[in-house]
């Protein structure tokens, strides 16, 4: 309805550019609401992110400010380790797992 | 996981190869769900809330309450949130909505110069040129003329407020209800909101009669 207005990808956009990054964005608030964290835990780690992104890096880099924004705080905070979460990548970039 | 197994049958030529993003992403959601923490559903729900349901839709509707009925106007001024909330919008992530009253002696436009706060529950996510270095940047610097480029210009007897959203409040504008549209009806006045004009970068325009 209401043609531009009837979704919120108005304007042409899509609200995420790849299926990754609405993953990496419901895990973030899907945690928040599991009272895993709070929001501006993960904020504060975001700000920090994009301010140390090279200037004028493209928008479409926003969720990878946000993917190292989660990263942080969970590695921070003990949810993950850094060698689970390699090991786990390297499994799913060899093929062993399969992502979807 | 079991080590050692190197080399399956699908280990040298993947369909496409998924950008590192995609991995990490993938890693960090199967650890967190083995762990507890999560659920796919769970995730799938909020994914498919912001892709489907939640955007400057529900804005829009605020707006045209607001336009219609005073008392509704006044609580949302005083209260955002719990105002938003009245017509069934929720999800700030714990933050404050605060809603800006345009009028012809004042305009209020929103930025968040420092990462992407946005007033999730009546606006949705916000669009890529809103989280752009450009325009965190120089809404505050030089507010006037980021609103030209958006096809705004204003009088300089009007006074131009620039809001710094944060974790703890994220702004709203309440544009000014355009002349000529005292017949239009609630639902009516709701297709003519548009986000740009409830982030305070646009104005509301009146239908135009030759439609």
């Amino acid at each position: 309805m209401q043609g531009a207005l009837a979704l919120p990808r108005s304007n042409g956009e899509l609200v995420f550019a790849a299926p990754w990054e609405g993953r990496a964005f419901g895990i973030a608030v899907a945690l928040n609401e599991g009272d895993v964290y709070a929001w501006g835990d993960f904020q504060r780690r975001l700000v920090d992110e994009i301010a140390a992104a090279p200037p004028d890096a493209a928008a479409s880099a926003y969720y990878e400010r946000w993917l190292a924004a989660m990263e942080s705080l969970l590695l921070d905070y003990g949810i993950v380790t850094r060698e689970e979460l390699d090991a786990r990548t390297a499994a799913y970039e060899s093929g062993e797992l399969d992502v979807d | 996981m079991s080590e050692g197994h190197s080399g399956g049958n699908n280990g040298e030529h993947h369909p496409e190869a998924q950008p590192y993003a995609a991995l990490r992403t993938k890693a960090i959601e199967s650890l967190l769900i083995e762990k507890g923490l999560i659920s796919t559903d769970a995730i799938d729900a909020r994914v498919q809330a912001y892709e489907q349901d939640i955007g400057p839709l529900n804005g829009a509707k605020v707006v045209a309450r607001a336009w219609t009925d005073a008392a509704y106007k006044e609580r949302l001024l005083n209260d955002g949130g719990a105002a938003v909330a009245e017509l069934g919008f929720f999800g700030a992530q714990g933050a404050e909505i605060v809603v800006l009253e345009n009028a012809p002696t004042v305009h209020n436009m929103v930025v968040c110069t420092l990462c992407s706060c946005y007033p999730w529950p009546v606006l949705g996510l916000p669009p890529r040129w809103y989280k752009s270095d450009a325009y965190r940047a120089r809404a505050v610097i030089e507010p006037r003329a980021v609103l030209k480029e958006f096809g705004l210009t204003l009088d300089d007897s009007v006074e131009v407020r620039v809001w710094d959203s944060n974790s703890d409040i994220r702004y709203m504008a309440l544009p000014e209800r355009p002349e000529g549209t005292e017949d239009m009806d609630e639902e009516a006045l709701v297709a003519l909101v548009t986000r740009d004009s409830m982030i305070g970068v646009a104005k509301v325009s009146a239908p135009s009669l030759t439609a």
